[in-house]
């Protein structure tokens, strides 16, 4: 894809909602702040994106937790058929 | 003097120690266990193959722990390159005297009730669950990854061998996709 660098503080809509989906995580660094900062204080749909966003991720949060912990493990008979399927190749 | 003991494979025993280690391994990257069924199996195959190999140095788990994470990245590279793949549908212009802002009718709208139709729910679960289904695999293996299994961005690309901005790329079109599938669908729905 073909990005245009931006030179100084002003960034697009697409590089000031990437950054705000990286800040999601905390791994936005200061200058990336600072410069979605001042990209929100001129553009109201990002506004509308980050606010969004905040929502987005509070449910994902919710959803990461039921997931947590969780240990996945192969059901008896998936591994008698393993067992079978391995000693005849053996 | 200079003995340190030598691992030894014993593939009679690999299904009963080692089969929900290595699935669970699987299932929390892939999140599909049948898939993760069959990276397990293709495992254990390779670790039959190349047992005469094995040397002994680490644990029998060490050992085909790495055999499927091969196998993990292949399958990744797999659904990286598939031909006709489907992509995200884009939402923001990627040439022109507009490049990178909004296409118009991806801009974000405002959504009716948002907080009340925040509030924790089974039926809100599925759909958020659908919609991170409905991205194309690449993208909602990453953002699973990332999002619900909660992988640090550098074990991500270490395992996947993808660069941190090629993740925040994906990233970042997983969730302007999924902002407007919740948008469709549950908010605005």
């Amino acid at each position: 894809m073909r990005r245009k660098m931006s030179k100084g503080i002003k960034i697009t809509c697409d590089e000031a909602t990437t950054i705000c989906d990286k800040n999601q995580y905390r791994e936005a660094s200061l200058l990336e702040k600072i410069k979605l900062q001042w990209h929100l204080f001129l553009c109201k749909h990002c506004t509308t994106y980050t606010v969004q966003n905040k929502t987005l991720s509070n449910l994902f949060k919710k959803q990461a937790e039921s997931y947590k912990d969780k240990n996945h493990c192969m059901s008896t008979t998936d591994k008698e058929t393993l067992k079978k399927v391995l000693k005849k190749i053996e | 003097m200079n003995q340190t003991q030598k691992h030894t494979l014993d593939p009679n025993t690999w299904v009963d120690q080692y089969a929900d280690y290595l699935f669970n391994y699987a299932v929390v990257r892939v999140n599909n266990s049948n898939l993760a069924k069959d990276l397990v199996q293709d495992t254990f195959f390779a670790g039959l193959k190349s047992a005469k190999n094995f040397k002994g140095d680490a644990t029998e788990r060490t050992w085909l722990v790495s055999i499927l994470k091969r196998k993990v990245i292949d399958y990744y590279r797999k659904i990286n390159s598939k031909k006709g793949q489907a992509e995200v549908r884009m939402s923001f212009y990627n040439d022109g005297e507009n490049e990178g802002n909004w296409i118009e009718e991806r801009v974000p709208q405002s959504w009716n009730n948002a907080s009340e139709k925040a509030i924790e729910n089974e039926e809100l679960k599925t759909q958020l669950e659908d919609c991170i289904d409905g991205l194309p695999e690449k993208y909602a293996m990453v953002f699973r990854m990332k999002t619900i299994q909660e992988f640090e961005t550098e074990e991500i690309c270490n395992e996947l061998g993808i660069t941190s901005s090629n993740l925040w790329v994906i990233i970042h079109r997983a969730r302007t996709q999924l902002r407007t599938c919740m948008e469709v669908n549950w908010f605005n729905a």
